[in-house]
């Protein structure tokens, strides 16, 4: 029997299915669940209703009212996104598309999903579909995630065996056909329209909009682009309804329902857990990490993802919602966090994530292209003590120019988030990289 | 050391044909095939050949410059020979955390090459990744489509005997 590499703590927290709506299903031994098992467990159960006793309207309108955000670090509103599908009728192409491309830096939420219940997606992606009247799905899957393509197409199988998928689903006379799709690496294939260029055989270059892909999609058709635990939430709303959904986050939180969230680093028990949303940073960090591990004090952490701002231990207090991490300063994004030990130095963890970011800028616009090579550059010549007395100002600047609104998409600002960040409470690291002997600066005025 | 790539005419195998009119029919239009034919391609050869393009582009009935576009831009289709092996190494900031700086010099050190080098025995090609999503285990690699975590330093050794 292969064991999963997505087993972790999720499958060891004590579950129920009206606390977890994610994981309840999992097994105590991370094997996948197959659908007679998934079945056993009320699997369909969300979908059989959706086709057959809801309109495709109150399908929308329900995730609507449940307040469900998009799970994939940007947080939009997933009713709202559904919203903007067309209303004209003759537009009867329609596609609907799973990012399963993860590769955020320090994110798995996806693949345990993926992994070990499959089916979970499919039937999300089902009920769907059926919301968007899309004929068909695609999940985008990145190629490395080798155990989640193989469940997948397995319970893509099974489901089209047992009529789940296909032609007249549930007698509703609803069809639905679902496909995978693996790509052949790059990060920005996550960014939704970089996603569509993608699998449409092309470079993965971001597209302009608008037009929106709800508009102009994958072969110019109407098209809704989804994450992997987004589309896993669908069929708890559907079953349990929007009530029992906005029961289950923390008083405080404006977001609603649970979260895959993690901590890993040098903490005690790194892991992931499925956790209402509201909970505070600090809950998250000792009573499911367990704290630092012995002989390591936390410095600071990250809350989701590379493109995430530092925060420090005294932000701890801050409840985990995209409001709460707001007020503190940065963004939730994937909600799956990282602790930085007293043993690292900032400049030289800021390097490496930046090395990663120019690696997979697509080169498309120039900020992104020729500004963060440039701001690798630098911070390898702080981390070598070679540094000028003008590098942090360039840095600085280039936390501007590579901002939000500068560029074509979300990838330079995500890159100088943590960067603008880590100088900000970390200063004096980037400070001592500059080189103690006096020196005619570089070029005068490199940045304003 | 220099590898000379041949340039003879490239011919598709039957097999090869097969699977990427095959993957053809799953989208609306041919083109979308274009990065699975490279990987159909690359599974059987280790790598896209010289020629690739245009005999792909010619069953999609699209350009081979388009083709190449495509195979130059995704990181993981290899337009030179790579190794029998491909060690992909995690090299987000959760493995930086986690050490992997020192795991890769460990196996450049055992291998005698760099990041994307090949041994010259051709066993071994070495490439960095992004994260891989084994964030509880750092630091995290895969060799061919095995995902090892928590690997450590004194384990390189008899991580790598075991592929031939």
């Amino acid at each position: 029997m292969k064991t999963l590499t997505s087993i972790g703590p999720a499958n060891r927290i004590t579950r129920s299915e009206e606390t977890h709506p994610l994981t309840w299903r999992l097994r105590d031994d991370a094997q996948p669940v197959w659908l007679e098992e998934y079945q056993q467990k009320n699997g369909y159960a969300a979908a059989r209703k959706a086709l057959t006793e809801m309109a495709q309207a109150d399908i929308v309108q329900t995730v609507k009212e449940s307040g469900l955000k998009g799970r994939g670090g940007a947080g939009f509103p997933t009713g709202v996104k559904w919203g903007l599908m067309p209303a004209d009728e003759s537009m009867n192409i329609r596609y609907l598309l799973c990012n399963a491309d993860e590769m955020e830096p320090n994110t798995w939420k996806d693949r345990m999903l993926m992994e070990q219940l499959p089916h979970l997606l499919v039937e999300g992606m089902l009920i769907s579909a059926r919301a968007l009247k899309a004929y068909r799905g695609y999940i985008f899957l990145r190629g490395e995630y080798v155990d989640a393509a193989a469940n997948l197409n397995r319970a893509i199988e099974e489901a089209k065996a047992a009529g789940l998928l296909g032609k007249n689903i549930f007698g509703s006379g609803f069809d639905f056909e679902l496909f995978v799709h693996t790509g052949a690496g790059r990060y920005i294939c996550g960014e939704e329209t970089a996603l569509i260029n993608s699998l449409e055989g092309r470079r993965a270059n971001p597209r302009a909009k608008p037009p929106f892909p709800a508009a102009v999609g994958v072969w110019g058709k109407p098209t809704c682009v989804n994450n992997v635990e987004t589309l896993c939430n669908v069929p708890a709303i559907i079953s349990g309804g929007v009530d029992w959904y906005k029961s289950l986050a923390r008083p405080g939180s404006e977001d609603h329902g649970t979260k895959l969230m993690g901590f890993s680093g040098k903490v005690k028990n790194p892991g992931l857990w499925e956790l209402p949303f509201g909970i505070t940073a600090r809950e998250l960090f000792e009573d499911y990490a367990g704290g630092m591990r012995d002989g390591y004090r936390l410095k600071c952490w990250q809350p989701g993802g590379a493109g995430t701002g530092f925060l420090l231990p005294e932000h701890l207090e801050a409840q985990m919602y995209a409001g709460g991490i707001g007020k503190v300063g940065t963004r939730m994004g994937t909600g799956l966090a990282l602790a930085v030990d007293d043993s690292i130095n900032m400049v030289s963890l800021l390097r490496n994530m930046e090395e990663f970011f120019a690696r997979e800028s697509c080169g498309w616009c120039t900020p992104c292209r020729d500004g963060l090579p440039w701001s690798v550059k630098i911070l390898r010549a702080l981390e070598r003590k070679q540094g000028t007395a003008e590098d942090i100002q360039t840095l600085l600047g280039l936390v501007n120019f590579l901002g939000p609104g500068k560029t074509f998409c979300a990838h330079a600002p995500g890159a100088v988030e943590p960067l603008g960040s880590a100088i900000k409470y970390f200063r004096e690291e980037f400070e001592a990289g500059v080189a103690q002997v006096a020196s005619t600066p570089r070029t005068p005025a490199t940045a304003s | 050391m220099n590898t000379l790539i041949k340039t003879d005419r490239f011919v598709l195998s039957e097999t090869e044909r097969s699977a990427i009119e095959h993957e053809m029919h799953h989208y609306e239009d041919p083109r979308a095939a274009s990065i699975e034919a490279l990987k159909i391609v690359q599974k059987a050869r280790g790598w896209v050949p010289d020629g690739a393009a245009d005999a792909i582009g010619a069953i999609l009935g699209i350009p081979a410059s388009d083709v190449e576009g495509v195979a130059t831009f995704y990181s993981q289709i290899f337009r030179q020979p790579v190794g029998r092996h491909v060690i992909r190494v995690c090299d987000s900031m959760t493995c930086y955390i986690g050490g992997h700086e020192s795991v890769v010099s460990e196996m450049q050190k055992q291998l005698g090459i760099g990041l994307g080098q090949t041994t010259s025995d051709e066993r071994f090609t070495l490439l960095p990744v992004c994260c891989l999503g084994n964030c509880d285990k750092a630091p995290a690699l895969m060799i061919d489509d095995d995902t090892f975590g928590d690997v450590q330093l004194d384990g390189v050794a008899k991580l790598l005997e075991a592929y031939k």
